[in-house]
């Protein structure tokens, strides 16, 4: 059974080349069933495999498959294979299952499009290369599948590529995410160098048999390899394209930068984790990373109007959560995060898509209202995923991930508490900013109509969506609901646990529930501020320090004006001092001179015969000239 | 003489004096021949002279052809006006 | 000997500036001639009289007077004389003059360096000449029959004039004007059969 793993890829990548290269020939139904068939059929397969591999465990719980000798270069070989291991399974499992709800939804998002085909080929390389590079054996292998997702996210931000609008979006994600494949590319020489592999689970071996904890050239490459994952997952200090990257299709946004690209540089930090538990420096960046942009995203969440760009700084907010988790040595919580993550954020993303759709493309969350009442599976949804996002205690996926994550940050060797009060306010922020676009958009009086009600094709994976945000939380009760750990003991397989050490006074039980205090407090502000007495943040925000402050946590605290003053003005004014191509001044030269050249010599072509005679006549004088006296 | 020829090629635009002035070369030319034939006392640069005859009559022939051919065409005897094939 | 051979030197440079000097045509051929006669004194003073006798009959007998009879036949009157005497400006003769006054330098200089020994002029037989012609030089003889021959075909064929009529059909009646207005010129030449519509 477990021989089906290649497949999982496989069957994504063909159906890719088949929409790319049939697909605008093909019926509607046709791209629709191919499309979302094979994700279908990915999802099945990584279910199959992964209920072959929990119930009958291979010798040291992974298993191994080589497709084919990739490359044999003197002392390099690199394969096309895959491994799977706990935590492979896990994100296969989830991130299949995922793409399949969305692309399900996409067959009525899109529907009226005519890059329909395109978007189903995209979407459908997406997934074929997320899945690779989750499921690689060796990093090359995994870059591949990172370029490849950095590519298919560039093509669909700029999916509706004749608004210039979208295609500078699209750049500036590809660009940004760039700056951050170099720095784990030069990480990958880096390994490769020291360490002679890049199969991950071989170059973990060496690394710790060989590196010292605290090494420098550990500390290097886990250092490059974190600046891949910090533009990959859009943290600090390269977040800034991933806002911009609304632009997109709304499943667009869900599948990619909110349920599994974006998580990618969580996921490379999970699996090259003896590297970064050697490098003690990078782990805590990490960790400070992670509860950095989690604080400042979330300020930034809070002053978006549009619908989208909320759900997006949100996301880079959670991502810093899970980075925080990964920083403080809680790997499992990240993962447990990156699943319960996947299953709201998509949904939130879906129900925002429904939403813009049910209000004539309208994003503006105040230009909305009342959508309570007439879309109320949206309405639902949305709810359910914006409470699992803050974290409902119980009853929702978020609470127990969250929690998880703080109790790491406050309990483990590497945590400290200024990392959990980071946390904890970041769940205030969290709770503030999404019950800001709960009670704004769905409550209060009805602004725009609604003609055209989501269908099935919508509404079923909202509801799926919705009841796993809710159920995914039980997969690991903490220690006062029964401490039935049952993700983490299957992780516990592929990561290691992290150490507990009690310090001082707050026990888990104690940490939830000032978490839970955190977040009513949220709901409560919101609900004064957006529900009750409606406009009541209006004299907060009118004064200059309000203003400037909005201002200010709006345009992403500054850093697109940075960026764009510290390395972009320098190349354009280059690029404008050069208009005139200065360098290329020696080469029109020599053309110039040939030209002049061209001029002179034919001046002496008269046509006139008695000036050819007067020439051989000179020309006689000047030889006999030569002969006698030379 | 053959100095006196040159100028009078370069120099003069008709066609006619052109040719004569040729003439005036060749006869020169065939002058030295027979002057160094007499210096050396052998029969060579007489040989030589006897071939300069023969070429400058074929020249001559085929140069007022081609004169008779100028005048029909430009009308006058200017070879200045013959002067198409400029660059 | 020697008077005589400056004599008739002097005479031929002297018939030689008159002639590129002159401005009528005939008259500048008339003292060619005698230019030519000149040289024909000092080839016998040297010791070549057969080549003297050759230079008369020859070149100022026939050549000279191919020259006569087409300048008598372009009939160029009084205008070629006006023409002549304003293409003729003393400006003009400024640039030659320079290219032949060295050229003159050079040939004195040549002769001035070792001093030649004027010996008596020996006389060289005609027979000497013949045999050396029909001996050594023989592919010489072969070759300027050829080129004879080539001058011959090539002076007929020049001189060829059409009909008045005919003058300029080559040029009126091509492919291109025969061609539609505005037809393929390339396929009026290929396509005889239905070129003209």
């Amino acid at each position: 059974m477990l021989e089906l793993t290649g497949l999982i890829p496989a069957i994504p990548f063909f159906s890719f080349l088949l929409l790319a290269v049939f697909g605008p020939r093909m019926a509607r139904r046709a791209v629709s069933f191919i499309g979302v068939g094979s994700i279908a059929a990915s999802a099945i397969i990584s279910g199959i495999v992964t209920a072959a591999f929990i119930s009958t465990p291979q010798a040291g719980w992974s298993y191994h498959q080589v497709i084919w000798r990739w490359m044999s270069v003197s002392s390099f070989q690199a394969d096309i294979g895959f491994y799977l291991d706990a935590l492979s399974v896990v994100m296969v499992l989830v991130i299949t299952f995922v793409a399949f709800l969305i692309h399900l939804y996409s067959t009525e998002y899109m529907e009226g499009d005519e890059g329909y085909s395109r978007f189903f080929a995209y979407m459908n390389l997406f997934v074929a290369s997320m899945v690779t590079l989750v499921l690689a054996d060796n990093l090359l292998l995994l870059y591949l599948g990172w370029e490849g997702v950095g590519l298919c996210s560039y093509l669909l931000i700029g999916f509706w590529y004749t608004d210039p609008v979208n295609g500078r979006a699209a750049r500036k994600a590809f660009i940004v995410t760039r700056v951050g494949d170099t720095s784990m590319v030069i990480g990958l020489f880096l390994i490769f160098q020291r360490l002679g592999t890049l199969n991950i689970q071989d170059l973990m071996h060496r690394a710790a048999q060989q590196w010292p904890v605290g090494a420098a050239v550990a500390i290097a490459a886990a250092a490059l390899l974190l600046g891949g994952a910090v533009g990959k997952s859009a943290q600090l200090p390269l977040q800034t394209w991933l806002p911009d990257a609304m632009a997109g299709p709304t499943p667009t946004s869900a599948l990619i930068h909110a349920a599994t690209m974006v998580t990618a540089g969580v996921y490379l930090i999970a699996r090259t984790h003896v590297l970064f538990s050697l490098a003690p420096p990078v782990m805590l960046a990490v960790a400070v990373i992670g509860a950095a942009t989690l604080l400042l995203a979330g300020c930034s969440a809070l002053t978006q109007r549009d619908i989208k760009r909320v759900l997006a700084y949100s996301t880079i907010s959670q991502i810093g959560y899970m980075f925080l988790a990964l920083g403080v040595g809680a790997w499992s919580a990240a993962i447990f995060h990156f699943m319960t993550h996947a299953f709201f954020k998509a949904l939130l993303f879906l129900a925002a898509g429904a939403v813009i759709q049910a209000q004539h493309e309208e994003h503006d969350i105040f230009k909305m209202g009342g959508l309570r009442r007439m879309i109320p599976i949206t309405f639902w949804a949305f709810l359910i995923s914006g409470c699992a996002l803050a974290g409902l205690p119980i009853i929702t996926a978020g609470f127990y991930s969250k929690g998880m994550i703080l109790w790491g940050a406050w309990s483990s060797p590497q945590g400290a508490p200024a990392l959990w009060i980071a946390g904890l306010v970041g769940v205030l922020l969290t709770s503030l900013y999404i019950f800001r676009v709960i009670f704004v958009a769905f409550f209060g009086e009805a602004q725009i109509p609604v003609e055209h009600p989501p269908r099935l094709a919508k509404n079923l994976p909202m509801i799926v969506l919705s009841v796993l945000s809710i159920a995914a939380g039980w997969l690991n009760l903490p220690p006062y609901l029964g401490n039935k750990l049952w993700l983490n003991d299957l992780l516990y397989t592929a990561l290691p646990k992290v150490a507990e050490k009690q310090v001082g006074w707050i026990t888990e039980d104690w940490s939830e529930g000032i978490i839970t205090a955190a977040f009513v407090l949220g709901l409560l502000l919101a609900y004064e501020l957006y529900l009750r007495h409606r406009g009541a943040t209006r004299p907060l925000t009118e004064n200059a320090l309000g203003r400037a402050i909005h201002g200010f946590w709006s345009a992403d605290w500054g850093l697109d004006f940075a960026y764009d003053k510290l390395f972009v003005a320098p190349v354009v004014w280059f690029a404008e001092m050069d208009k005139r191509d200065f360098i290329d001044k020696f080469y029109d030269g020599l053309a110039a001179l040939s030209r002049a050249c061209y001029h002179a010599l034919s001046a002496t072509e008269s046509g006139r015969m008695r000036w050819y005679a007067a020439s051989i006549v000179g020309g006689t004088v000047v030889f006999v000239f030569i002969v006698l006296f030379l | 003489m053959f100095a006196l020829g040159t100028i009078g090629v370069l120099v003069r635009r008709n066609l006619v004096f052109t040719l004569m002035s040729i003439e005036i070369m060749l006869n020169a030319a065939g002058l030295a021949f027979i002057a160094a034939g007499a210096h050396w006392v052998q029969a060579d640069g007489q040989v030589m002279f006897l071939f300069i005859l023969a070429m400058a009559a074929s020249e001559v022939s085929v140069g007022l052809a081609l004169l008779l051919r100028l005048y029909h065409q430009h009308g006058v005897l200017d070879t200045d006006s013959a002067s198409e094939m400029r660059g | 000997m020697h008077v005589l051979f400056y004599i008739s030197g002097a005479i031929a440079i002297l018939a030689t500036v008159m002639t590129i000097t002159r401005l009528n045509a005939v008259h500048a051929l008339l003292y060619f001639i005698v230019s030519l006669l000149s040289v024909a004194v000092i080839f016998y003073i040297l010791g070549a009289p057969f080549i003297a006798a050759l230079e008369v009959i020859i070149y100022a007998g026939a050549i000279m007077v191919l020259f006569v009879f087409v300048v008598m036949m372009l009939n160029l009157g009084e205008r070629a004389v006006e023409m002549e005497s304003k293409w003729l400006n003393a400006r003009m003769w400024i640039g030659p003059e320079i290219l032949a006054a060295v050229l003159i330098a050079e040939v004195v200089y040549l002769l001035s360096r070792p001093p030649i020994e004027v010996n008596a002029i020996q006389y060289v037989e005609p027979r000497e000449v013949s045999l050396a012609l029909f001996g050594p030089y023989l592919i010489g003889v072969e070759l300027a029959s050829m080129l004879l021959l080539g001058a011959l075909v090539g002076a007929y064929h020049l001189g060829y004039r059409k009909p008045k009529a005919l003058e300029n059909a080559d040029a009126d009646n091509t492919d291109a004007t025969r061609a539609a207005a505005g037809g393929d010129l390339v396929r009026a030449g290929h396509d005889r059969r239905a070129g003209a519509a």
